[in-house]
């Protein structure tokens, strides 16, 4: 227990989405922005999702302890959806922007593609969520106690943190899938975006219950992950492109560059 | 938004100047005028300069369209440069301004969940002369509001003093002001805090010690923040200071008054910087008449002195360094769009060879910031350290709030770049913030709580 735990977990948690925030997001102030702006979206659907909640309890019988869990089970996938309905209407205000900037940059180019805008705005949707999720018992593990006294699973903290992982890595994944699934007009995508958050979240009840709820989880997400990979156009020519570091086109098309700006995405 | 002043007959005096975002003028462009107006006024200004090659004091724009007859042709052509650039150097200037918010914020925040002192009931200020401790909701309300009231209005009458003073030219009363509250705050306050930490943790300091360190750091913020310093150095003086005077609000000032005072201030700020007879309208005015800098005190600038030809891979370095050997003329930099530059760099680069690089990296030039007054950084700090105190130890709350008051910096930084005039910097990231603050320690908490006890994720 202690900073140990708290450290430990904060790692596991956020460790990855830390990495990619530094190495992708903070050098450009545009992608920081949209990080920034993700995250606001997904704090008022989180917002509205917990008013219906709180509307709910209140007006039932707050002493029918399986009337508060079926209400908990619908305000989660209340939740769910209005996550993925803000996410849509993130992608709808990044397309104005995205097509603004275009028109205002010399060459008719926005600095910043579509695509790295869904994987900007996934990541700080996944961000914030995992934010919400764990910070509080984060906070706590620093403090003295004992885990799972009164019955429950000692590995709360460390299958927390692994689910937090998880879900940050998901919510990237689903954002760049979701935005590719908008602009192509795939609505089968979509619904199975929103299906598959819907899978994520419900998995989540059998918590106590580890093998059920982290293995389908971690298989999703590598799932998600790959389909990700190939919505963006990755194919494993890129990857051993990237791996064996070919430098010495990119210096033959610089000297073009007066004749035709070279297309990047 | 409130900078300090002070008064030597009071300790804990609010201040008072409200200024709202400005953005950073270099010298010989001396007035400072509020929001990204100015630098698009004083780029505007600049490219005119450039072409025209005469010095006027840049005012407003209006005065640039008179400058010649040449300078209209070339208008549509700066215009669309100009919009590239502001956006640009929007998504700059954005994070230029949420770097030091947000390390401000996590001082505040920092020291409110590890020093008791600042969440303890001390007694409060004389400016809040009415006290909470009765038993009836109605009561409390009522003493809250009458303690906005009292609050707002000696802001309101120092604010007014200032700009009085300031328009009679008093500048030696307004400078010893500032001074004496910069000590104030540099010395007192820190004093006070570094006690507090030390109790907190437990640690021995002899005094020798302490004032070696406290003169040390008082000093060299005075010459820091009154003079000439680097400029890293003074940004974090500044937010420094105003994470000090935020900690003061957030223990002095009891809890729903802190709450009314909060939407009371930003409703004053708009006021006061919209409203034609606003007294920092007419503060902001002043100073850009007479072309002066107002008092570069009392506010955060972020302008950037980059040097020239320093290695950066992107061409929008390049461009400019490019630039200043072909056409420098009065030796300023002006930043032009890098697909512009693209074409130049490859035109020049062969007689680029030939000049020595070192040439280029003794020219520095300024780029153009953005100022943020220091009331501002203050408020915004006051809001999250106060949901970090009272949320119930909930850490969701604080985060929301801070979320919610870069999303409002970042919205009137955009209205500031669409309206080119200066713009207060409080109403709509405090309005957020209140917002989020009730909804998410009323709502959220209660359903991330019942979640997070089932471990249950969405």
């Amino acid at each position: 227990m202690g900073a140990a735990v708290f450290f430990g977990c904060a790692g596991i948690a956020f460790g990855p989405a830390l990495a990619l925030v530094l190495l992708t997001v903070a050098a450009e102030p545009l992608r920081v922005i949209i990080l920034v702006a993700g995250a606001f979206f997904w704090l008022v659907s989180l917002l509205l999702a917990s008013l219906i909640w709180f509307i709910s309890v209140h007006l039932s019988d707050q002493e029918d302890a399986r009337l508060q869990f079926s209400l908990l089970v619908f305000g989660a996938a209340v939740s769910v959806l209005l996550q993925e309905l803000f996410r849509f209407a993130y992608f709808k205000l990044l397309k104005k922007a995205d097509e603004g900037l275009a028109m205002i940059s010399g060459d008719g180019r926005s600095p910043i593609s579509l695509k790295q805008m869904a994987y900007v705005s996934g990541l700080s949707f996944g961000l914030i969520s995992g934010v919400f999720s764990v910070i509080n018992i984060l906070a706590d593990s620093m403090g003295p106690g004992i885990v799972g006294i009164h019955g429950d699973s000692p590995y709360y903290f460390i299958t927390s943190a692994f689910l937090t992982m998880a879900l940050v890595f998901l919510h990237t994944f689903w954002g760049v899938i979701f935005f590719d699934a908008c602009e192509k007009r795939r609505y089968w995508c979509l619904g199975l975006v929103v299906a598959s958050h819907l899978v994520t979240s419900g998995l989540t009840f059998l918590n106590p219950w580890y093998e059920a709820s982290l293995v389908p989880i971690y298989i999703i997400m590598i799932c998600m992950g790959a389909w990700a990979f190939f919505t963006a156009g990755g194919s494993f020519r890129n990857v051993l492109k990237c791996l064996s570091c070919k430098r010495q086109e990119d210096s033959r098309v610089m000297m073009y560059s007066a004749l035709r700006v070279p297309f990047e995405d | 938004m409130i900078t300090f002043t002070n008064n030597s007959d009071s300790e804990e005096e609010p201040c008072n100047e409200r200024t709202s975002l400005m953005s950073a003028e270099s010298p010989p462009v001396p007035s400072y005028q509020d929001g990204l107006q100015a630098s698009e006024a004083g780029e505007t200004q600049s490219h005119r300069k450039r072409r025209t090659g005469s010095s006027r004091s840049p005012n407003n724009t209006a005065n640039g369209s008179t400058s010649g007859s040449s300078v209209p042709v070339r208008e549509s052509a700066v215009e669309n440069e100009e919009e590239e650039l502001t956006l640009k150097y929007g998504a700059k200037h954005v994070i230029m301004l949420f770097v030091p918010v947000t390390l401000c914020m996590i001082v505040v925040v920092a020291t409110i969940k590890s020093v008791r002192f600042y969440t303890e009931k001390n007694g409060q200020l004389i400016y809040t002369p009415f006290s909470e401790d009765t038993p009836s909701v109605g009561q409390r309300l009522l003493n809250s509001v009458l303690n906005t009231i009292v609050m707002i209005s000696v802001i309101v009458v120092m604010t007014v003093f200032l700009v009085l003073l300031y328009k009679y030219r008093c500048y030696k009363f307004i400078h010893g002001w500032l001074i004496l509250s910069s000590l104030m705050l540099l010395f007192l306050f820190t004093y006070i805090y570094l006690g507090e930490v030390l109790k907190t943790y437990n640690v021995a300091m002899d005094y020798p010690t302490l004032i070696l360190i406290i003169w040390n750091f008082g000093a060299v913020g005075m010459i820091c923040i009154h003079w000439k310093g680097p400029l890293q150095l003074q940004q974090a003086y500044l937010i420094m200071i105003s994470a000090l005077m935020a900690l003061v609000f957030i223990k002095y000032l009891p809890e729903w008054s802190a709450w009314v005072i909060l939407g009371a201030i930003s409703i004053y700020d708009l006021m006061a910087v919209l409203c034609p007879k606003g007294p920092l309208r007419m503060l902001v005015e002043t100073a850009q008449e007479r072309n002066e800098p107002i008092f570069p005190a009392l506010i955060y600038s972020s302008a950037m002195m980059w040097t020239v030809g320093m290695a950066k891979p992107d061409t929008a370095a390049r461009g400019p360094s490019q630039q200043m050997w072909d056409t420098a003329e009065d030796g300023r930099v002006n930043h032009r769009s890098p697909s512009h530059s693209n074409s130049e760099i490859l035109e020049t680069r062969s007689p680029g060879a030939t000049h020595p690089v070192t040439s280029l990296e003794e020219l520095e030039e300024e780029e153009r910031g953005v100022k943020l007054g220091l009331g501002d950084f203050i408020f915004y700090s006051v809001l999250v350290g106060k949901a970090a105190a009272t949320a119930s130890g909930d850490w969701n709350t604080t985060l929301a709030c801070f979320v919610a008051i870069l999303i409002g910096l970042c919205l009137t930084l955009l209205l500031l770049a669409v309206f080119k005039k200066a713009l207060p910097a409080l109403p709509i990231s405090i309005t957020f913030g209140l917002v989020f603050y009730f909804s998410t320690d009323n709502l959220v908490r209660p359903f991330m709580d019942t979640l997070a006890s089932h471990q249950l994720y969405i």
